[in-house]
């Protein structure tokens, strides 16, 4: 019977590939969407302390960030092991905070101004009296709207 | 018998299944965002007329340079200050048009009249800590937080946690404008009043 004519060479036939395009899609969708895109480079030690009694930063669009903390160790050398203000990338001293604040303003959309948000990125084992001068600064500039980034966590969990 | 190969796998809908993961992680990830203690600091205004305020609507929390904390000059562990927070809040001394009906506090007289007249005033110096001196505004804010939750629960059966979250969720179905009122109820009966004073040097 020829319908069922033996095929020559029975061997196991290839696996398809065609669903390997989808599969590296989909990894590739995935990872563009859960990735963070980073805006600073942190120069600083930046751990944050934990707080549990928080409220989300939503719309990145209205939040600016200014981080201190003590330098990272290969930054030691040359800015000390005090705790520093960084902005943008870049070292920065207190007096610098007014200024970088009206450039951030600068360059959002208007009707936003008065809905921005500054979060404080300050690693835990910062004194406070660099808190106060930033604090101070963003009074002056009247950047009233603050928010002390935090870790979620129980805040005793600060104290160890 | 004839030996037959095994026929190829259609994978025609690898493409569908695919996607099914795709749009499946697309939904359930949610990228990480920010959070913290939003907090509004007071404006510079040298004309602000000060208001006298009696001293014991006053609870001074002072953190002071190795991280101990001193309320109203008393030594304290971090974790009672939660409570002492509340209990002076919620004190409710005041009488006539001072008296506050809800507080449910002992009524001491050396303590605040009413939430509303009670200021808590934290200090710090200039070399505390800062994780200490955000557990410690950690705790204040859930002082007022805790009472906002008894009463949410007494007025209106809810959990008001979840009110807050709900109203900062643009995605949250349900009467918004209701919700506004009820928080806004809740926060004028406890609202917050934690004053942060300039660090000055204690020796």
């Amino acid at each position: 019977m020829s319908k069922f004519k033996k095929k020559s060479g029975g061997g196991t036939p290839g696996i398809s590939t065609a669903s390997l395009p989808d599969i590296v899609f989909m990894l590739l969708f995935f990872f563009m969407v859960i990735t963070v895109m980073r805006q600073n480079t942190p120069l600083i030690e930046n751990e944050l302390p934990y707080a549990d009694e928080v409220e989300k930063l939503e719309k990145k669009d209205r939040v600016m960030y200014i981080y201190a903390g003590k330098p990272l160790p290969r930054y030691q050398e040359q800015y000390g092991t005090e705790g520093r203000i960084q902005l943008n990338d870049k070292f920065a001293e207190v007096s610098d905070v007014q200024a970088f604040i009206e450039a951030e303003r600068a360059s959002r959309r208007e009707e936003l101004i008065p809905f921005l948000t500054t979060s404080l990125k300050v690693d835990g084992e910062t004194n406070m009296g660099l808190v106060s001068d930033i604090k101070q600064e963003l009074r002056k500039v009247n950047a009233l709207r603050v928010n002390y980034t935090t870790r979620e966590g129980d805040a005793a969990a600060n104290l160890q | 018998m004839a030996k037959r190969s095994a026929p190829e796998v259609n994978a025609g809908s690898m493409a569908d299944i695919a996607f099914l993961l795709l749009i499946f992680f697309l939904v359930t990830t949610t990228i990480e965002t920010d959070s913290g203690i939003t907090r509004r600091l007071p404006p510079i205004d040298p004309d602000v007329p000060q208001v006298d305020m009696r001293k014991r609507n006053i609870l001074i929390v002072l953190v002071n340079k190795d991280d101990q904390l001193l309320v109203n000059d008393d030594p304290l562990e971090l974790k009672n200050l939660r409570q002492t927070a509340m209990d002076f809040i919620d004190n409710g001394s005041g009488t006539g048009e001072d008296a506050c009906d809800y507080c449910q506090g002992l009524g001491d007289p050396t303590s605040s009249e009413n939430p509303q007249k009670a200021v808590i005033s934290l200090q710090n110096d200039r070399l505390t800590s800062y994780k200490m001196y955000i557990a410690v505004q950690n705790e204040l804010v859930a002082a007022y937080n805790d009472l906002r939750e008894r009463e949410a629960q007494r007025l209106f059966g809810l959990r008001y946690r979840e009110m807050e979250k709900n109203f900062a969720d643009q995605t949250w179905r349900g009467d918004r404008d209701k919700l506004k009122e009820q928080l806004d109820v809740l926060r004028a009966m406890y609202p917050q009043v934690l004053s942060e004073a300039e660090p000055r040097r204690r020796e």
